[in-house]
């Protein structure tokens, strides 16, 4: 069974890029708009791995991440921050709250994709 | 009737009672005596030379009266004179001498020596009325520089004693804090004898008071107060009384108002491009790869990815233009330089005042310097443990990549409140992140908060508070060739040290690196110091590597000998030089007076030299630079450095000064001739 993929953002602009040079890498991809939806989509169905940006509406990057990894449920799901937010300490709280890896924005799709084959192996 | 008089009466009297008294008892005896026809044979006799009898009585009476007058006047008439006279020299007139004519020839001795003891007491109190005068005027000499010098102050200073009364002001304090720009009364608020609590929030000072409490002797503290819409910068050093307790502090404040929100604007600008830019750009960047990778993309698709390129670039465009414009000013909390051990213990304070009494995780590494506003967060810290019931923590931080961790670790469970509005904004002043996790395996729970790493270390290197002044100066008169007849005690003094390629001059070897610090009115001034490391231009022996620890690598691109030593000149200038063994020392620089141009021509003294003086009976070993800071109690500290070394030696001779003038070397020329003459002083180099 294909891999999913939960992308978690609310800007709609980088949503699109992202969904199609996944998909046409292999995965499945899921979509929300803010925390709160990223927790339920993760509810209904553990995705492989969570692309999740840090500012998001009503619930924090840092939040779910945090609630994911509460869950001794939900252990294999990685979580990849995808995030604005450039500055060290901000990747030492993600990390801190038990985030797989840190992607600062702007990035290069080439090297995402190959991070996420690293953590997930073939769709 | 006056005293006299009546002490004449009375003596008189006295005289006449006496001789009356004799003659009617010899009257007596021979009347009964005498048988019956003698006595009025007598009788007859008496009655015929009445008057006669009557007469010598009177002459008798009007002779002792005469007697009585020259007694008196003698000896109980002069003796009230003179202590009229000695009233009069201890109450009105300390001039004023007792006659040393009149009266008995032992009352005149008497009063001899009393005038004696009298000019004593009065030379005795002219001398101290001199010196209460000269006293005082240089009290008011040194009260009037400190004017001058307070007048004169970029900063507003406040001197407040222990319970925060205002003793001293400047013109600019009362300016900057009398400034009441909300408009309403102009009652000054400054003044002398107020309290320094109506004019700054009282939480601030203590909270700066308990950190200087916690290093006591030890520079100050720093805060920031927000008055009237101003920004204070406040430094606090605390002014300590003989025990070493706390007398008062003083407080130098600055308006930091207009650079801290240009700053804070700045910053928050930048922050705030930096973050949309990066979003903006990584759209743009993800739509345009997602073109490049896939060419054979359909046109719905290919028409969304240009709009998403066109969309982000144009908003990119108007973020920059936007970032022109001046941005509306909220003023961001300046931080202060703060030991990360300092504000563990600031912050088990703040918790133990709450009631919870938490524990300090030791050790903690000293060096670490944080920045913060560590009253805001131990305040914060302190609502988050006390508000959500928590038990006591354990308190650590440590050095992370480029800032600092401070960790909150107890027992169980997080708290169901994990939000925090108070922390949020704190921390965001410090431009750090905070969490709560728990942690499953350990069954404990952490509050981990980032704060950004001061960026140097302050004041680390000085261990005493420094002298940055000293009125005396004034008085020192300039260096002259007199040095010699000059007391040791007051004259000024370069100690020096000088690391070295390895010990022989003669055969090439160089001078490495150089320390001196001076000493002036009998003080070491520890923060005016002279540190230099030179390059040799040639091997540094593995042997003197091993003692001073200087590495090659260390003196590569340093100075050379020809920059370091005229620099080293100006700083002993018009000083006395003192090494330990400052032959060795002498020997380095004089063979450089020709490549430098620089001739160290000073008096010089050898603290070992000296050290032979004070404890002629000690052995050779004795003498080392250790052996004597141990018997004079000095702490040794960084030996083998040039400027620990000449640090020790400074504290060193400061010890010597009084046990030499025990042995009557008082002057410089005393000492010098004294070094001579013992035997280290055959020792050549």
């Amino acid at each position: 069974m294909t891999k999913t993929i939960l992308i978690v953002d609310d800007e709609p602009n980088i949503v699109i890029s992202l969904e199609f040079l996944l998909e046409r890498d292999g995965w499945r991809v899921q979509i929300a708009r803010d925390g709160q939806e990223a927790l339920e989509a993760i509810e209904r169905e553990p995705p492989a791995l969570v692309l999740l940006d840090v500012m998001l509406p009503r619930l924090s990057g840092y939040d779910v991440c945090q609630r994911i990894r509460e869950r001794p449920a939900w252990r294999s799901v990685r979580v990849l921050m995808l995030t604005a937010k450039g500055r060290e300490v901000e990747m030492a709280k993600g990390l801190a709250l038990g985030a797989d890896g840190y992607v600062t924005k702007p990035f290069s799709t080439g090297e995402l994709l190959a991070r996420i084959r690293a953590l997930l192996g073939e769709p | 009737m006056t005293g006299a008089r009546r002490r004449y009466l009375l003596l008189f009297g006295a005289a006449l009672l006496v001789v009356g008294g004799a003659v009617a008892a010899l009257a007596f005896a021979l009347w009964s005596d005498l048988d019956g026809a003698e006595r009025a044979t007598l009788q007859a006799l008496v009655g015929q030379h009445a008057t006669l009898l009557l007469l010598t009585a009177l002459l008798v009476a009007a002779a002792l009266g005469g007697l009585a007058r020259v007694v008196d006047a003698r000896w109980p008439g002069t003796a009230a004179k003179l202590a009229e006279q000695a009233r009069l020299m201890h109450t009105v007139n300390p001039a004023h001498r007792l006659a040393e004519d009149a009266g008995a020839a032992e009352l005149r001795v008497l009063a001899h020596e009393v005038n004696a003891i009298a000019a004593a007491h009065e030379a005795a109190r002219a001398d101290v009325q001199t010196r209460v005068a000269a006293a005082g005027q240089r009290l008011a000499q040194e009260s009037g520089r400190l004017a001058a010098l307070m007048a004169e102050l970029p900063q507003a200073v406040l001197v407040c004693n222990a319970e925060g009364r205002i003793l001293l002001y400047n013109a600019r304090a009362a300016r900057l804090l009398n400034d009441d720009s909300d408009g309403g009364d102009d009652t000054p608020v400054v003044g002398l004898g107020r309290s320094v609590y109506g004019l700054l929030d009282r939480a601030l000072i203590d909270h700066a008071l308990q950190r200087v409490a916690q290093r006591l002797g030890e520079e100050a503290a720093h805060f920031v107060a927000l008055r009237a819409g101003a920004w204070l910068r406040a430094r606090l050093v605390p002014v300590l009384n003989a025990q070493e307790r706390l007398d008062g502090f003083v407080l130098m404040l600055d308006d930091v108002t207009r650079s801290v929100l240009a700053d804070g604007a700045r910053e928050r600008l930048l922050r705030q491009l930096t973050e949309e830019s990066r979003a903006g750009l990584a759209n743009i960047r993800a739509a345009a790869e997602a073109l490049q990778r896939h060419p054979d993309i359909d046109d719905t698709r290919r028409q969304r990815f240009t709009d998403v390129i066109g969309e982000e670039a144009r908003r990119l465009s108007e973020r920059l233009d936007a970032a022109q414009a001046p941005a509306p000013l909220r003023a961001p909390w300046p931080l202060e330089d703060m030991r990360a051990a300092d504000l563990a213990q600031a912050l088990h304070t703040g918790l133990a005042a709450a009631g919870v009494q938490a524990h300090v995780e030791a050790p903690m590494e000293p060096a670490t310097w944080l920045s913060v506003d560590s009253h805001g967060l131990v305040r914060a810290l302190t609502r988050f443990v006390v508000g959500r019931g928590l038990p006591a923590p354990t308190l650590g931080i440590a050095a992370d990549a480029g800032h600092a961790l401070l960790t909150l670790r107890w027992p169980g469970a997080t708290p169901s409140e994990r939000d925090d509005a108070v922390l949020d904004e704190v921390l965001a002043r410090h431009g750090g992140e905070w969490w709560c996790v728990h942690d499953a395996a350990a069954g404990s729970s952490r509050l981990c908060v980032q704060l950004p790493l001061a960026e140097a270390a302050p004041g680390a290197a000085l261990h005493n508070r420094p002298v940055y002044y000293d009125f005396d100066l004034f008085h020192q008169p300039g260096q002259t060739p007199e040095l010699d007849a000059r007391r040791l005690s007051e004259l000024a003094y370069t100690v020096f040290d000088t690391e070295t390629t390895g010990l022989d001059p003669g055969a090439g070897d160089e001078i490495i690196s150089i320390g001196a610090l001076r000493i002036v009115n009998g003080r070491l001034l520890e923060n005016e110091h002279f540190s230099r490391l030179v390059d040799p231009r040639r091997p540094v022996s593995q042997v003197s590597q091993q003692v001073h620890g200087i590495t090659p690598q260390m003196l590569a691109g340093q100075p050379g000998i020809e920059q370091v030593l005229p620099a080293f000149h100006r700083f002993a200038e018009d000083t006395v030089l003192v090494a330990h063994n400052a032959a060795f020392d002498m020997r380095f620089l004089q063979l450089k007076e020709a490549a430098t141009g620089v001739r160290f021509e000073q008096p010089v003294l050898d603290t070992l030299l000296l050290s032979a003086l004070v404890h002629p009976g000690h052995a050779d070993a004795e003498h080392r630079l250790e052996a004597i800071a141990d018997r004079l109690g000095v702490p040794v500290v960084a030996r083998h450095t040039a400027l620990g070394d000449a640090m020790v030696t400074g504290q060193v001779l400061l010890k010597m000064i009084p046990l030499l003038a025990q042995r009557g070397i008082l002057t410089l020329g005393q000492a010098r001739d004294a070094s001579r003459k013992t035997v280290y002083a055959t020792l050549d180099y």
